[in-house]
This record gives C-alpha cells, structure tokens and sequence, in this order.
C-alpha cells in the first residue's frame, strides 16, 4: 500500500499543445514573472480560459502542472498532507501543494477564495520571497527549485463580502487580467474547440455579447466562452441551434422566469 | 425555529359565492334594502335610496346576491360612493362578466381609485361596456405591463445601454425610453401578439443603435408627409441591418405583414439595403419626392419626433463625455501608479493612454493602449466609449486620450456641484422605494402603495451609552460570558482520520482491535473543529410615539447591551428603527448598518434614538427584508423590538388591516429565507403576535424593567 503515495511527475505532465489563442500580453507578463520567480493571480470571469492558459504554460515550459479546485472545506491539511495510517505504522503523505513544491512544478490553485482562511498560513510563505513550505506536522520546510511557480485564479466578479481576497495576499501576486477574448478571436476559439463553422461561432459570439450587457441587470455572469463551446458541441452534434443554446446556455445563466424569458428571446433573435 | 408555517394564501374573509347557496332562496327586496342601509347608509339619502338597485337584485339568484353584499361591505371600507355604484351595476357586471369576472372589475376600479381618486374610479366602474370588450381581448392580447421586464432585458441584451419601457399611445423613441402600445391584440393568439411586441421594440431599439438620430436638426425633413417617409424608409434600412445582424429577428419581423410598397421604392430600398446605408440617405430620399405623396400604412412603424429625440441625445451626450473624460484620466493616472510601482519607468511620452473603439461585424469593439501595450479598459469606460459610438457613430480624437493630466481635475471643482454620473452611482443614498401593501379585505396587493425613505438618525447624548454600561455592568459581565460559551469555540473531535494531533484512545482500541484480529480502524487522529456561526441578525426598533418616556429608555438601553453582547459573539448585525405617518411618508432608520463597526457614532446614535409617529410596519418589513437578504449568511434573523399592535393614523392601517398586512410582509420575508421574531412588552400581544409570526416566533416581556437583559437572552437562545 505505499504505491499511491509516490506520484510520478509525468503522470502530470501536459502531453499535448493546448489550444490557446493568446488575448494580450499575458504571456510576456507570464514569462517575465517565472523569470522573476514572482507568483501570479490570474484574474478574471469565469469560463474565459485561466485554467487553460496554465496547462498552455506548463506545456510550453515543460513542467509538470498540479490543479487544485480549491472548495470551502479545502483546510491547509488536504494542501500540504498528512499522516495516513497502514499496517502498524503511520506514514506521510504529501498533499498536491509539497508534491507540486518537490517536483519544481506549477501549481495552480483555481478560485482560491473559496479555500479555508487557514490555507492563506502555508501559501504566504511560499508566495514571498522564502519561496518555502512549512509542513509544521513534520518539521520540515521543503525549499522550492527555481522551477517551480505558484499560480493562483479569482474572479472578481463575484460580489459576495465573502469572496474577497485579502489584500495581504493578493499583493503578493503579479496580476494577469483576462476577460472574454475579442469578438473575432472568441469566434475563432469557438469554432476550434466545437468544430462548428466560422458563421456558427460568430453568431454564438454575439448571443454571449447579449447575455454579458446584461451582467448587473439580472445576470450575475454572462455566457463564457466554455459556455458558448458546449452550445457549439451540441450543435455539431445535429442539434438544432435554439435548443442547443437552450440547454447550453439560457438554463445554464439562469433560473429566474423573467431572465429565461428574455435570454430566450436573444437566443431566437440571433438563430 | 420552527414557525407554525402560515400557508401563503390569506383564508378569505367570507366565501363571497359557493355553490351550496344556490339552493338557498334568494333575499327579497326589503331584506336587501335594508341591508344595504346598513352598509352605504352614509350615501343614501332621502332622494337617494336602494330600493331600485334592491328590486333589480331581487330578481337575481342567491348566490348574486350574495356576491354584491359582500363585495359591496368590502368596497364601502374603501369608499361608500363607490360601493354604492358598484351595487348599482353588479347584476349588469356578473351577467356580462361572471362572478369571478366582475370580482376583477372591480378590484381594477379599486386600483383606479387608489391612483386617481373617485371620479375616475367611478368613470371606470361605469365604463361596463368598454371593460367587458377589453376583457374579451385579453384573453388572447398581450399587455406591455405583462411583457416589459422580460422586452426590456432584451434590448438591454441587444445593446448595452439601458433603454426603459413605456406604455404610450405611439411606438416611438427618444433614444431613451422606448414607447409601446399599452396592449396589443391584433393577432388571435398570444404568442403572435408578444411577436408583436418584440418586433417593435427591435425596430425602435433599432433606431438607437443604428443612429436614427445622429444627424443634424437640419438635416431631418421638414414636411409631414417627408418625414413620415423618413419614418418608413429608416424602418426598411433597420430591417436590412436586422437581417444581417440577427437573422432570427428578422425572421420574426418577415413573419408580420410588410408595408406595401409599390415599385417607386425599389430604388430607395436598393440603396438602404447596402452595409454603408445611414439615416442621411433615408433623409435625404425622403426629401427627394420621388416617392408616393403618401407613404403606405403600416401598423408596426414607429413615429419620428426628432426635436425631443435630439435633445435627449445632446444631453446624454454631454454628460457621458464628461463621464469618460473623468474615467479615462483616473484609469491613466491608475496605470502609470502601477508601472511606477514597479519600477519600470517608461518615457512620458508613452505613458499616456489611448482608447480606440471600432465596429466590427455589428459588434462595438472599445480597447485601450497603454505604454504601448494593450490593456483591458474597465466595463464603466467601455460601455460609456460604446454608448457615446453609438450615438456619434465615431469618437472624436479628444475623447480617446486622457487629456488634461496633472493637478487639474475636471471634477475637481469647488462649486460643489454633485457630477451626474455621481448622482447615477450614489447606491448608498437610496432615494425613496415604494412598496406594495396587502389590502386584506381584496385580497390583493395595492400597488406601490407605501413610499419609504431610510434616514440616519441624530446622534444622541454620548453620556447615555456611558451610563448604561455603568448601570449594567454585571449583566454585561454576565451577558458576555454566556455569549462566549456560543462563540465558534473550537472543538475537538476524536477518531478522525486525519488530524493535528494523535487521539491515544482511539489507537489503544485500534491496537486492540488489530490484535484480536479484527480490520484496523484507521481513524486515529483528533482534529481541532471551528463550529462556524453563520448568522446575520437585523433589529428592527419601533420608534413609534407610543414608546415615549419610560419604553425608549429601555429600548435603547436595551440595544446597548445587544450590542455588548454581540461583539463578543462576532454576529453580523444591524440596528434600524421605524416610524413614520401615513403610506406617504414611512421611514426607517439607519442605526447600525451591517458593514458599520459598533464605533463611537453608532453608540451615539442608539442613544438619539426619539420616540416619533406611528407603526405601519408592513412597509419597513418589507425594506430591512431587502436588506437582509442581500447579506451572505446561513442564518438570516429579523428580530422585531416593538411595544405594540401595528399603527397608523390614517388610510385604515390600525387593526386589523395593519395586522394583516404585516402578517403578509412576514410571510414574504420567510420566503425571501428571513426568519422573523418578535419582541414585544405588549400583554395584549398573544391576541395578534400569533396570528403575525407564528405562535412560537415571539416573546413576550412582562416587565419592561427586564427588557434590556431580556432581548440580549432572548437572542441567545434564539441563535443556539
């Protein structure tokens, strides 16, 4: 029973190219911050590509790339590990961030206000410039390779008193902004990732441009792109395009009668 | 808290018609007379008697009868004139409308009359005919009031500035409000209708967002019959960008019947038809009278008013470029603070910004270049750049930079004069929200009845809170203490899998266990656990004048110790009072707001806590519910401090509608997840507090002595 407890870092390696389609200068401000050894705070709406920037960063540096989906039961413990108890013994197991720490990868913590507060005690240390982990249960303080980066997302759309992130902790990061990519370029992903034609995705892009003016009206969130390509999926598939928007988008943004309503008749208006 | 759960539905006061009563024999003349005198006696005169409207009913069935009494008993509570009148036309309104029909005139009526008084109430009762006819329409008409939320959201979706629904007599724009029919039933079916609807407000959304008018007042026709050919002529260059743009609509507008145009359109219909086509060329054939003297009718198009449409553009032009010149040169100065942060100092001359905005395939595109690099221009600075695109269909070159850097400031004047777009995002000063209160006796909301202004309150004499906290110093004591055993304390938890610290009882029995051979246990560890409080708790104070003197005292005295007690436990609270005089003027009053500290202000404000008018509390329920409700927590608590019934002088609100209608603010805020309690020192309050929040969500405090330990305790227990 000692096998799981050993991960192999090429198991967390990102084989393939990820399809990324760069919207700025996010990745100049990357490369520079890894250079720098600087963690950085991806900021932005959800469904805009953070994650898949990362997975493009790590296959493009060829480090191994470890993912935590942070949740409001996720305690420095299920971070940093602990002891599990086999046969008569007790053995340490490393949690995601000191194997990510060991390995020299990149670690990135995916909405990470939803984290337990106590998390915040084991990512300041590795945040500043002591680059280190504390594992306090062990004694040990395991020091990062150079090559290894933190990566932390947040979206600042939420507008819940809850969902802040300290100021003590977020100015310890470089920011990278995103947002939904411009029209032609969202289009393009789109029509990549759903394999449907270019007029398809611009017409899905136009619907997601509807349903963002409505952000603050009613919507806490407009249509993300991920929305827009499980839309384009399921139109690939032969479904007809209002019910696939239907499935994909309208009951995903929503469930109010009048928003339904009204994101419906967007949708009619465009297909 | 379990509540007795009161069902939403209020029981009706009287079954006004059940079938039962059809075998009953119907009432004679002199029975109904004089059952009448009872109830509109106050109208009814020598010269004016029931004796008609008597006889008339008489001839009718029991159940008729019965339905006019009732309805003529709730209506003379309201207004015994329009009882009266509605009497007089009951028997026409059921044979015409039925029952259940003529219960909805005359609920309608009653609106009228709460709007616009009794003339017009009564104008409306006596328009039978005309009610009956729109009736029938509805069935298969839609109604701009049914329809505007949901068509208003969608032209917000089609473009991003705001545009607000009207009901008018006309479809027209003046690029800020849309106006619509207030019904449309011109198709047999409703879905047909809403279509309806939906193509107008996308024609007239049309005329904002394609630059209907963004030309020069001279450059509009002058001539009636000219710029009735604008009108349609625009209507057709829309539809070609309605095509192009969003194919589903103008399917929906190919569906509806399309203006007969004879063959001298071609040519016009040629050219608006091209991608570059703007209203200067519908302009400008119109004014080219090449076409029909009169243009053909067509139900669907929307009137052209170009002067107010113009002044209303101007002026939102005005303010909007004043707004993005602000927001420009604050993100500018944001931008360079960064850069300077960090220490990579570019030169000057590159640091400023620059704001472009392009159209590309019916999308406004706005980006900014900062140091040569690009950056994401904030959500206000684009929709303000899109909105100003839209309504010059350019920017200017002095609206891309940020001019005017260094000391001066556009909005730095001392005139102090407020900046509109200040004013739009002053969210913090509500202005007045009127609220709807529950008329028992209908049955029925009056709408937007209750007008409610949040207010702060005067700050008191300081030494009060002081003098408390003196008074009370061992309840305090004890008060804290007891909170403190509430507090999130840690706990801790055995035989858990994982953990700080080793649980040895736990590894004992494993060891045993292993031993006798039986599978080992491996949760071996105990873990420190935070039981988390996750409550938000709002303290709604009757400022009433029947609080005067001796009650105040201790009401505040009262909050003072809460508020001890509460920052010992880490609650998240609010204090408001309520008071106020008639359905005009209901206010509430910000004591303790739930992002306020309890600072030294807040004390102060405790104890300038003033006895004021009466207690409609429907109102201020229904606002410290918003409130509440937009707090994040597990628990939402309403706790209310009262000394009695609730109150108003006027418009009937004492008894039993007030108590109705602040049972009905309850029953919202239980389903908005607040949960309601009652305070009270009242011992009369076990005749209504059960019927108001339910028999276990109230307390009573028989000495008003105890009442400042008491709320603290009750509270405590509440909570655990």
């Amino acid at each position: 029973m000692n096998a799981p407890h050993a991960v192999d870092p090429d198991a967390l390696r990102v084989r393939e190219a990820p399809y990324y389609r760069p919207l700025g200068d996010e990745i100049a401000l990357f490369e520079a911050a890894y250079r720098n050894r600087v963690p950085v705070l991806l900021k932005g709406p959800t469904g805009c590509g953070k994650t898949r920037f990362m997975e493009s960063m790590a296959w493009h540096h060829g480090r191994p790339l470890v993912t935590v989906s942070c949740h409001d039961d996720l305690t420095a413990a299920d971070l940093v590990g602990r002891y599990l108890v086999t046969a008569n013994e007790t053995v340490w197991v490393d949690g995601p961030m000191t194997r990510a720490v060991r390995m020299g990868a990149l670690l990135y913590l995916d909405e990470i206000v939803e984290a337990r507060k106590d998390t915040t005690v084991v990512i300041h240390p590795l945040a500043d410039d002591r680059r280190a982990l504390f594992i306090e249960k062990k004694g040990e303080v395991v020091h990062a390779p150079p090559e290894f980066l933190l990566a932390i997302s947040y979206n600042p759309g939420y507008q819940s008193v809850l969902k802040e992130l300290k100021q003590s902790t977020r100015q310890r990061f470089v920011a990278i902004n995103f947002d939904y990519p411009v029209a032609e370029i969202e289009a393009g992903i789109v029509a990549h990732e759903s394999g449907v034609d270019a007029a398809t995705a611009e017409r899905l892009v136009r619907l997601a441009h509807m349903t963002r003016n409505l952000k603050g009206n009613g919507l806490d969130e407009g249509a993300s792109t991920r929305l827009l390509v499980h839309a384009g999926k399921l139109m690939a598939q032969g479904i007809a395009p209002r019910t696939a928007c239907e499935g994909a988008i309208t009951q995903a943004l929503t469930d109010e009668r009048e928003m339904l309503a009204a994101v419906h008749e967007l949708v009619s208006a465009v297909f | 808290m379990s509540s007795s759960a009161p069902s939403s539905e209020a029981p009706r006061p009287q079954p006004p018609a059940t079938a039962g009563r059809f075998s009953e024999p119907p009432l004679a003349a002199t029975a109904l007379e004089e059952r009448f005198e009872e109830l509109i006696g106050a109208v009814l005169s020598s010269r004016r008697t029931a004796a008609g409207i008597s006889q008339r009913l008489a001839r009718e069935t029991r159940a008729l009868q019965d339905f006019a009494l009732h309805w003529v008993a709730v209506t003379s509570k309201t207004n015994p004139e329009l009882a009266y009148q509605f009497a007089a036309l009951s028997a026409d309104a059921v044979a015409a409308l039925g029952l259940s029909g003529a219960e909805r005139w005359l609920l309608a009526a009653m609106d009228v009359y709460d709007r616009d008084g009794l003339y017009r109430a009564s104008a409306a009762l006596k328009d039978l005919d005309g009610y009956v006819a729109r009736a029938r329409e509805t069935a298969t008409g839609v109604a701009l009031a049914e329809v505007s939320g949901v068509l208003e959201l969608f032209v917000t979706g089609l473009s991003g500035r705001r545009l607000r629904l009207e009901a008018g007599a006309q479809a027209w724009t003046d690029t800020a409000v849309l106006t619509l029919p207030a019904r449309v039933a011109i198709f047999p079916t409703r879905a047909e209708n809403f279509r309806v609807y939906k193509v107008m407000a996308a024609l007239l959304w049309g005329q904002t967002r394609y630059g209907t008018y963004n030309l020069d007042a001279a450059a509009y026709p002058q001539e009636a019959s000219a710029l009735a050919h604008f009108g349609l002529l625009e209507a057709l260059r829309i539809a070609a960008r309605l095509a192009r743009a969003l194919p589903g609509l103008h399917h929906d507008l190919e569906a509806l019947a399309q203006p007969a145009l004879g063959p001298e359109y071609a040519a016009a219909r040629a050219r608006l038809e091209r991608p570059d086509a703007s209203a200067a060329d519908s302009a400008e054939l119109a004014n080219e009278h090449r076409l029909p003297a009169v243009p053909p009718a067509w139900p669907f198009l929307a009137a052209i008013d170009p002067s107010s449409a113009l002044g209303v553009r101007a002026e939102r032009v005005a303010r909007e470029s004043a707004a993005l010149k602000r927001a420009l040169i604050r993100l500018q100065d944001d931008l360079q603070a960064a850069e300077d942060g960090l220490g990579e100092r570019a030169e000057e001359a590159s640091r400023a910004l620059r704001l472009s905005v392009s159209e590309t395939d019916e999308d406004v595109e706005v980006s900014a270049i900062f140091d040569g690099r690009p950056v994401a221009p904030p959500p206000s600075v684009a929709r303000l750049a899109e909105s100003l695109f839209q309504d010059l269909g350019t920017l200017p070159e002095d609206m891309l930079v940020a001019a005017g850097d260094g000391p001066y400031r556009p909005d730095a004047n001392s005139t102090g004069e407020v900046p509109q777009d200040a004013i739009d995002a002053r969210d913090d000063e509500p202005g007045p929200v009127v609220y709807d209160e529950w008329d028992f006796r209908r049955q029925h909301y009056r709408k937007h009845w209750c007008v409610l202004r949040e207010r702060d309150v005067h700050p008191g004499d300081p030494a009060f809170v002081t003098r408390t906290i003196e008074r009370y110093r061992t309840q305090i004591g004890q008060l804290r203490r007891s909170f403190e055993a509430l507090r999130g304390e840690d706990k801790r938890l055995r035989a858990q899998p994982d953990g700080d610290d080793v649980d040895f009882d736990a590894v004992v029995r494993a060891h045993a266990e292993v031993r006798a051979g039986a599978e080992l246990d491996v949760r071996v560890f105990s873990r420190r656990a935070r039981h988390a409080r996750d409550v938000a708790v709002l303290f709604m104070v009757d400022m009433s004048g029947s609080t005067k003197g001796w009650i105040n005292d201790c009401e505040r005295e009262a909050l003072v110790l809460l508020a001890e007690a509460l920052e010992v436990l880490g609650d998240r609270y609010a204090i408001y009072g309520f008071s106020g005089v008639t359905r005009r003027r209901c206010e509430v009053f910000r004591i303790k707001r739930f992002d306020e500290p309890y600072d030294q202000m807040v004390r102060e404000r405790i104890a300038g806590i003033l006895p004021l008018d009466y207690t409609r509390m429907g109102a201020a329920i229904r606002h410290l519910t918003g409130i509440l409700s937009s707090v994040d927590a597990r628990t939402r608590l309403l706790v209310t401090l009262s000394d009695g019934k609730p109150d108003d002088f006027s418009d009937g609100y004492r008894g039993e509608y007030g108590i109705e209608d602040t049972r009905q603010a309850l029953i919202e805020a239980k389903r908005a997840g607040v949960h309601p309690f009652c305070i009270t020192i009242d011992r009369d309050a076990a005749s209504y507090l059960p019927r108001m929040y339910g028999a276990v969500n109230y307390t009573v405090v028989e000495d008003v002595a105890r009442l400042p330990v008491k709320v603290a305790e009750v509270y405590r227990r509440l909570t655990t």
